[in-house]
Parts: structure tokens; sequence; C-alpha cells
């Protein structure tokens, strides 16, 4: 299981939880079995199979952008830190 | 008999390396650790270019501050070359200094072999009293200071991100703050805006500002810029600005804001808060990626809330504001770690700090480029900017 950290926009989503124990051997496996089991964050994550252009996923403190996007493998214990842009001054 | 002091010192001498003013001009620039050990007076009327700064009398407790590697070739100096000499002496045989000098004939040497000496512009009595805290920390000091006093540094917005910077800012001594912003204190405003008081509700904010900065510290020059950002005054507002600290509410002015200081070659200290999370980051031009390259489009409007609409608590924008001040400073005095490539995400309720990496986007669409082929039209554009703003009224 993979702890997947919960932006405050998408909490309302998730029953307000900040984290999310999420199984799955890639990225795109764990944020998918995120969006089945809350499936509100469906839409706010994917469209069209493809993780949204504005929503950063970084696998423990690495972008999955440098890495291998959702086909990154996803370690016992890894964090994902779900990060849409934040505009509030 | 007890020797005399003129003994202890020729014996002292003998046991430590003496080096010549001409070595240690050569060495430095090659890794050479140039001490001055004279009194702050004698420093400030004139010193080598270069030299750190620690005064005998406090050689032994601040040596470690301003030269940590014990390995370092270090060359202490003073006007003749005696106290060097005992300085030289307590750095090699009781704090364990390898490679010490002390410069033969002192600045009085240097000086007759015709180098270089920089006359520092002194600091007024008053302002060595009020930023005696600063002079105290070596990463400062006197040198620090007067970057401080010379820097201008604008903060875009004077709300709850702005407030908390520029009354640090302004205690620090920062000689310009520029502030724009185009708004009027507003009642809700003051549960977070700490640079406004209740009986200035209606006032124009940079006005509020400028009332509380000058009040603090009256070395600040405050430049109000009371307009609303956008593509049209941007290139007026930016030159001449050292840094510019974001605590911008939206964000099409962000991506303006990028885009321009990208052109400009303009450091920003980034942040930006919602609820009880905040996020940091430095964007320098070309030395690191763009908020571009972090963020390649904005949210829908329905997933970017602003703190008007979803709130904040009032606490997280004075963490975020000091932690942006921090970073201007360093940014300033050209110190520390900045915080380019990384970005902080803090979480108040959990009382975490995370860190991840930001890379540069090879395709930027507007990093990746030459500044000068940046322009007007383009800038602060991203796909569907016209829906974006209609969605977001």
């Amino acid at each position: 299981m993979a702890t997947v950290k919960i932006p405050p926009v998408l909490r309302a989503s998730v029953g307000g939880e900040r984290e999310i124990q999420a199984s799955g051997a890639t990225v795109g496996e764990v944020l998918r079995t995120l969006a089945a089991e809350h499936p509100q964050t469906e839409s706010q994550l994917f469209s069209e199979g493809e993780l949204n252009r504005y929503v950063n996923v970084y696998l423990n403190d690495e972008d999955v952008r440098v890495l291998d996007g959702l086909d990154t493998p996803v370690g016992e214990g890894d964090t994902l830190v779900i990060l849409p842009a934040m505009a509030g001054g | 008999m007890s020797p005399s002091g003129a003994d202890v010192l020729k014996q002292i001498k003998a046991r430590i390396e003496e080096v010549d003013p001409a070595d240690v001009r050569e060495g430095l620039g090659n890794g050479v650790v140039l001490v001055d050990v004279r009194e702050p007076e004698e420093f400030e009327a004139g010193h080598i270019p270069g030299a750190l700064h620690v005064p005998r009398s406090y050689l032994e407790s601040r040596i470690e501050g301003a030269v940590p590697d014990r390995d370092a070739h270090v060359v202490l100096y003073c006007a003749s070359g005696n106290r060097s000499a005992w300085g030289a002496h307590t750095l090699q045989e009781l704090l364990g200094y390898e490679n010490v000098e002390s410069m033969r004939g002192g600045i009085a040497l240097w000086k007759d072999r015709g180098y270089d000496v920089e006359v520092p512009r002194a600091l007024t009595r008053e302002q060595r009293e009020r930023y005696s805290r600063h002079l105290l920390i070596p990463e400062v000091g006197v040198e620090g200071q007067q970057k401080l006093l010379d820097a201008k540094i604008l903060l875009l917005g004077a709300g709850g991100l702005g407030s908390p910077a520029a009354l640090y800012l302004a205690a620090a001594g920062v000689g310009t703050l520029g502030i724009v912003d185009d708004d009027e204190v507003d009642l809700s405003n003051l549960q977070r805006q700490v640079l406004h008081t209740t009986d200035r509700v209606g006032v124009a904010k940079v006005d509020s500002a400028q009332e509380t900065i000058n009040a603090i510290n009256p070395d600040v020059e405050v430049v109000k810029h009371q307009l609303r950002l956008d593509a049209s005054n941007i290139m007026d507002v930016l030159p001449g600005y050292d840094v510019v600290i974001d605590g911008l509410d939206n964000f099409p002015t962000r991506y303006l804001l990028n885009d321009a200081s990208v052109r400009l070659r303009i450091p920003v200290v980034s942040a930006a808060i919602l609820g009880f999370d905040g996020q940091l980051s430095v964007f320098a031009p070309y030395e690191g990626p763009c908020y571009r390259c972090l963020f390649r489009e904005p949210p829908p409007a329905e997933l970017a809330p602003s703190c008007g609409a979803n709130g904040v608590l009032g606490v997280l924008p004075g963490t975020m504001g000091l932690l942006q001040a921090t970073e201007a400073v360093k940014l300033v005095i050209g110190k520390g770690d900045p915080l380019i490539g990384r970005l902080l995400l803090y979480d108040a309720l959990a009382a975490t700090f995370t860190e991840v990496k930001v890379h540069r986007d090879p395709e930027c669409p507007i990093c990746s480029r030459d500044p000068e082929s940046i322009s007007d039209e383009e800038m602060g554009v991203f796909p569907d900017y016209e829906a974006f703003c209609a969605a977001a009224g």
C-alpha cells in the first residue's frame, strides 16, 4: 500500500481525509484505485485516461513527469503527493 | 623574570607561519580565506577586498561562524602583523585550524605595495544600533546590511502574504519596498493582513502599508503602485527591482508575473495559501525552473478556490509570508541555499513541511527561450485563458 497525500481542494471528495492508503504497482494504478474508491476524484485527476495537465504528482519527492509518468513503479511505503496549483495570497 | 610582551610575540611568531602580502594577493580567489582581525572602526576605514571581519577580541567565539572548515587555508591580518600573529597562534594551538598564516607587515605593508583597499560606506551611528543584531552574524555583517539597504524589493499585494513580509523586510532595513495593490483596507482583511489597522478601514492599502512601514523604520523608502497588475503595466512596474515577492491572489496574474520576470531576469519568491496549506518556492530565471515549469496550466476555476471564497487560517499567511521574506533576504545578501528548484509544502494542521523537486521544463513555453524573444502579446497567456477568466469571473 502507498500513502497518497490529498491536497485541500480534493479533500471534500475523499470524505475530508488528508491521507489515503491505496494499492497499486504503479503511480497510475494507485491513482486509479483512489479514483475507484472515491469516484468524485476521477474527473479532477484524469481526463481521457491521462493525468490532467494541471495536476502534479510526486513519488516521494520526485515529479513523476521526470520518472515514467503513470507507469512509474510504486513500492511499499512510498508516498504519492497530489499537487494542484494554488493561487491564494 | 617573566618574559616581556615583545619576547613572547617573538616566540609566537617563531611558532606560526607568516606570509608576505604579495603571496596573499596571489592566493585570493584561489581558496584563501582572508580574515581581518582589527577593530570595527579600523576595518571600516579600509580593508582588503574580500576579507572577512572577525575582531581579535571575538576571534575565539566567532571564527567558527565565519570559517567553519578547520582545514581551510586561513590568512589573518591586522594593522602591522602583530595582532594577527597572536590570532594565528590561537587558531592553530587552541582551535585546531590546520592551515593558518599571519600576513607579515599587516595592511600597512599591503598599502605600501600599492595593492587595492576597499573603503566600505559607513553605517550611521543609529543604523549601527538598529541593525546591531545583523552586524553580529557573519553571514550578514556590515556588507550584508549595506546590500539590504541598497536592495529594492517589490511586494505584489499588501494582503495576507505581503503584510508579514513587508513588516520584517522593513525592520531588516531593505532600502526600497515597492508595493502593488489597488485595494482598500476591509474589516475582513484584519484577521491576517497585519500591516493594516482597524482605524484604517477604507484607506488605500498602499497608504496604510506606507504608514506602518515608516513607523517601523524611516530608512525604508516606500514606492506605492496603486494599481492592478496587468499586461499593460507590468513591464513599467517591475524593472529596477532586485526581487519580487509574489502574494497574488489569482492565476492569470501569477502567469503574467512569471513571464515578465523571466523576460526581465528578476527572481520571484512565490507563495500561495489556502485553508491550512501553503506552498513556497523561488523562481530564479534561467538558474532554476519558472512557475510555468512547475504548473504548466492553472486548474479549472472550481478547483482553484480563493481565500476570499474558501477561507484561510489567519496565522498561515504569517508563516508563509515570513518564509518569503527570509528567502528574499537570502537572495539579497547572497547567502545560504535559496529554495530554487524545490517546492516547500506546509500543512499547518499536521504541522509538517514536505519538500518536492521542481525541474526546468526543456519545453517550457517561456523559460526555454531567450528572454528577448518573449513578446508582449504572449505574456500571461495560457491555453483556455479567456475561458478561465470568464469562469473565474
